[in-house]
């Protein structure tokens, strides 16, 4: 079974999306590790490495993403889990911003897949499959 | 009727108590070095002899039992994955089972660290890493690492379930002396400490004590059953917890200042105590013990000083007008001193309010303030033991000392640590008659009686004459809607 670390970052304290998305995933018959919100990076590391996780999947509701999500990635390779697919999604930015130029952004922090306000975690599922080989 | 016999062997001293089952009381206390470096049988003779002497006469017990700190107590190594996760999880089990940590190390080990585990002299190593179904790869690297280095100590295995049949096969490779148990921390952020800790009991009791030469007491008594620390953890869960009708304390907090180590332990729920803030890092037991190896009255008096900033210990020379430098260098260099004098008992009272003071500050929970777009927030790192309602203290420097009260009340220490989560105004109580330890030996027999016994004998020294304060509340603003971000 493949394993799955969720959480919400930073000062985040949106539960209700992030519940959903323990749901959605437990349903695909994947082993879902959920951290809750209120979550550094580093947490989000430790999970990932204890429980041998194959994906990351950050969300930030809050407007504050852009801050709590960088340098996660180089944390993951300094961690010695560089490799690992990291997502993420929610409303990660301040405002209404041209999303095209958000996704630029994120992607060079290291995040695999970066999907827009709204997207219902559904949808992101034919990535989850393909990034874990499915 | 019956009549049983306790016997504590300690690193200095072995005690005795003799218990009546009809009387619900005890008979007579007695003590004498241990003598486990000749014959540990001698010591315990010779206390007997001084127990029939305040008793007036030789009685017969119908069950004597003992438990052991004796020789350097039980030392172990914790291994895991990740420091704040299995490492921690690796260690809360070795403390809650009676040991003392003297190694913890995380990911990978080294050559060096499988040197210091022969060195430190380890009788028992816990390996775990990776939750049921995680990360093996650690464990199993760390596991042929003991095993190519030569190491024939116990091993408990307490780490990924998946992996245990590959742990099983590097040990015959390497015939090791390896005990497969339950994960320490099957699931993320939960603790599952009894699997492991009674195994560690069952080494303890096996194999330890006999390489001690404490097993040999067996000839003269029914059975030694529990590592010291662990039986005054028995006793102080039963007296927080109850038994049956008889009601126990509620949330109690024990400090055990002795001559090499302070023990502290926790009787509390782990949950938030408080409304405006958020419970992080890994779960925390009911039942917590911590351990300072590095402070204690007489072998660790250097560690004491260590333990003190110059300013810290500047400050203290001044308001009492001593040289702790001088004074703490000479006690530990003269383990047996004995405080005879006005001066003395000053010096081991300073030392015990040091003692308390820092071991609380390593046990007590804390807060950690976070800056956040909706104004501050607050995560709560370990117990909160404001709520705490009864300190109880026990060990040589409480018992003699003139003004035990000063010394405990140093739990509720907070100058300049305002975010510690300690004590507030609790009522203090004293193991006058140094009977903890016994009676959680007689809690395996008869919860009952031993609870009776520590509800009457523990003696109210001061404290919590005011209603329990409130801690002082920080402000919490909930987030207001239109300052966040999604809305």
């Amino acid at each position: 079974m493949k394993t799955i670390v969720t959480g919400v970052i930073g000062a985040d304290v949106h539960a209700v999306g992030n519940k959903i998305i323990e749901y959605v995933l437990k349903n695909e018959g994947y082993n879902v590790v959920n951290i809750g919100v209120l979550s550094s990076q580093e947490d989000f590391i430790n999970a990932a490495i204890e429980t041998n996780a194959d994906m990351i999947l950050v969300s930030s509701l809050y407007g504050q993403g852009e801050i709590d999500c960088r340098g996660l990635r180089e944390k993951c390779v300094e961690a010695g889990i560089g490799n690992i697919p990291l997502f993420v999604g929610g409303n990660i930015v301040i405002g209404k911003q041209n999303f095209d130029e958000v996704r630029v952004r994120f992607k060079n922090m290291g995040y695999d897949e970066v999907y827009a306000p709204g997207t219902p975690i559904e949808k992101t599922l034919p990535d989850i499959k393909k990034y874990l080989g499915e | 009727m019956s009549r049983y016999l306790m016997i504590d062997f300690g690193s200095t001293f072995t005690k005795l108590t003799a218990i009546d089952t009809e009387t619900e009381d005890i008979i007579a206390t007695a003590n004498h070095f241990t003598t486990v470096a000749t014959d540990i049988t001698i010591g315990y003779q010779n206390a007997l002899k001084a127990l029939y002497q305040k008793i007036g006469e030789e009685i017969t017990f119908d069950k004597i039992i003992g438990c052991s700190s004796a020789a350097g107590g039980l030392k172990m190594a914790a291994i895991g994955l990740v420091e704040e996760l299995t490492v921690e999880a690796a260690k809360r089990v070795c403390l809650g089972a009676g040991a003392k940590v003297e190694l913890a190390f995380s990911h990978h080990l080294t050559n060096r660290n499988v040197q210091q585990i022969l060195d430190k002299q380890i009788d028992i190593v816990l390996l775990s890493g990776g939750t049921d179904g995680g990360n093996s790869e650690c464990v199993l690297y760390n596991m042929r690492m003991l095993g190519e280095r030569g190491i024939k100590l116990p091993v408990i295995y307490a780490g990924n379930k998946d992996c245990q049949d590959e742990i099983l096969e590097i040990a015959s490779q390497y015939e090791m002396n390896v005990y497969v148990c339950e994960n320490v921390m099957p699931k993320l952020n939960v603790l599952n400490i009894p699997s492991a800790r009674e195994k560690i009991r069952e080494i303890f009791l096996k194999n330890i004590i006999e390489a001690k030469g404490i097993k040999k007491i067996e000839t003269a008594i029914d059975k030694v059953i529990l590592p010291t620390p662990e039986s005054v953890l028995r006793a102080a869960e039963l007296l927080s917890k109850g038994y049956m009708h008889e009601s126990g304390l509620g949330e109690i907090v024990l400090v055990d200042i002795g001559g090499a180590t302070t023990d502290m332990y926790s009787m509390c729920s782990a949950s938030a105590k408080r409304s405006d803030v958020v419970v992080k890092g890994l779960e925390e037991p009911y039942a917590k013990r911590t351990v300072e190896g590095d402070l204690g009255m007489r072998y660790s008096a250097l560690g004491v000083l260590e333990s003190l900033t110059v300013e810290e210990r500047k400050l203290i020379d001044l308001d009492e007008g001593v040289d702790l430098v001088k004074e703490l260098t000479y006690r530990h260099e003269n383990v047996d001193t004995i405080p005879s004098n006005d001066h003395e008992r000053k010096i081991d009272r300073i030392m015990g309010q040091i003692c308390v003071d820092k071991a609380m500050e390593r046990h007590v929970g804390r807060m950690e303030e976070m800056y956040t777009p909706m104004g501050m927030l607050y995560n709560q790192y370990g117990k909160d033991l404001s709520k705490i309602r009864y300190v109880i203290g026990t060990g040589g420097v409480l018992v003699r000392n003139d003004n035990p009260y000063e010394i405990l009340k140093k739990v509720e220490y907070t100058f300049k640590k305002p975010l510690e989560l300690r004590p507030t105004n609790p009522r203090y109580l004293l193991d006058a008659d140094y009977i903890l330890a016994s009676m959680g030996l007689l809690s395996e027999i008869d919860p009952l009686l031993a609870l009776k016994i520590m509800k009457k004998h523990l003696k109210p020294i001061g404290g919590g004459n005011n209603e329990p304060q409130q801690a002082p509340q920080t402000t919490f603003t909930p987030p207001v809607a239109n300052k966040c971000g999604c809305c």
